[in-house]
């Protein structure tokens, strides 16, 4: 499966995605989640709230 | 029996816990907290799940999903009352004392002025934390009154009204490590070290982890800790102070632990799915 970074457009391959997965950018780095496994889309991960945690 | 996984984000830990669970074959629903509506008149197809795995990133979602659904009647891994308990610094540690558990000096102030008093009597350095918040973050060491005085007004003036709530932690001198210790149930399944020159420890800062053995005394300290706050499955964190030995410092009720599968030697998930089922099984009770 491919798709695209929505932050720099480097293609990214992924061979069993999860939606909800997170990922990083092999080439910017950007934090990225699987919003649909099939076919595959890429956005960027929500940013890390002040409640997050254990 | 089926079961239903909460999660916010598929991290490495809810992969682990999803192939442990199709491994096994159990019937599950993965439900994404970003999605979910609860009608608390009507649960619906709630109840269809004889236990709901709790794996959310924010505690206020978790803490509320959690409240709904214990109030339901629907066995949560952990509870409503684990979640208020540990997402709470405060709370924890009235939990553990009360409880007569080793854990540090802890003092709680509403005011600057009272706060500023408040470290002073335990003496610098302290620790200030908010008394909600993870990984490691909003941590100050406070090292003298300059910086105290500085500390508590940024807090007052830039935070919201929880960071006016003062938790102040004596400082434990220890020995550039700290320990994370996996209790499920009332046994403690294993333990880390989790080093760094850095005072702050989290792996989610970078802090090394290494096996730890479990002994009886960290079992028993572990124990009594996961029982202070209400039991299931959390993660104790302890610090060794040189003279009085282990202190419990904080304990956490959605585990992270990816870092410490191989560092055990123990299949966390798999202990996870043996507690988690058992209680959909109706074999321990929750609530």
């Amino acid at each position: 499966m491919k798709a695209n970074c929505p932050e720099c457009e480097a293609e990214i391959a992924l061979d069993k995605p999860l939606r909800g997965e997170i990922i990083v950018c092999p080439d910017c780095g950007a934090e990225l989640e699987v919003t649909s496994e099939n076919p595959l889309t890429l956005d960027l991960a929500p940013q890390e709230e002040e409640d997050w945690g254990e | 029996m089926k079961l239903a996984v909460l999660y916010s984000r598929v991290r490495a830990e809810e992969k682990l816990l999803f192939d442990a669970l199709e491994a096994r074959g159990v019937a599950y629903d993965k439900i994404d907290d970003r999605e979910v509506i609860f009608d608390l008149q009507d649960p619906g197809a709630w109840h269809e799940y004889s236990v709901v795995l709790e794996r959310c990133i924010n505690h206020s979602r978790a803490l509320n999903a959690l409240k709904i659904l214990n109030d339901w009647r629907i066995p949560t891994v952990n509870t409503a009352s684990v979640a208020s308990v540990c997402g709470d610094k405060l709370t924890t540690s009235t939990a553990l004392v009360h409880h007569g558990v080793p854990t540090t000096r802890i003092k709680v102030a509403f005011t600057p002025e009272s706060a500023l008093k408040a470290i002073e009597e335990l003496g610098y350095p302290v620790i200030l934390k908010p008394a909600v918040g993870s990984w490691g973050r909003l941590l100050s060491k406070v090292n003298d009154r300059e910086a105290a005085e500085a500390i508590l007004e940024h807090k007052e003036t830039l935070g919201s009204y929880h960071h006016s709530i003062f938790y102040i932690q004596e400082y434990i001198r220890k020995p550039g490590r700290d320990l994370r210790a996996f209790v499920i149930g009332d046994e403690t399944v294993g333990a880390i070290y989790r080093a760094s020159e850095h005072w702050i420890t989290n792996t989610a800062r970078g802090g090394q982890a290494t096996g730890c053995p479990v002994t009886p005394e960290l079992n028993r300290i572990c124990a009594a800790a996961a029982k202070a706050v209400g039991g299931g499955i959390v993660g104790v964190d302890l610090l060794e102070d040189p003279e009085r030995g282990l202190l419990v410092n904080e304990v956490n009720y959605t585990i992270e632990f990816r870092n410490s599968i191989t560092t055990t030697g123990v299949d966390i998930p798999q202990r996870i799915l043996d507690y988690v089922l058992a209680v959909g099984r109706g074999e321990i009770k929750v609530l």
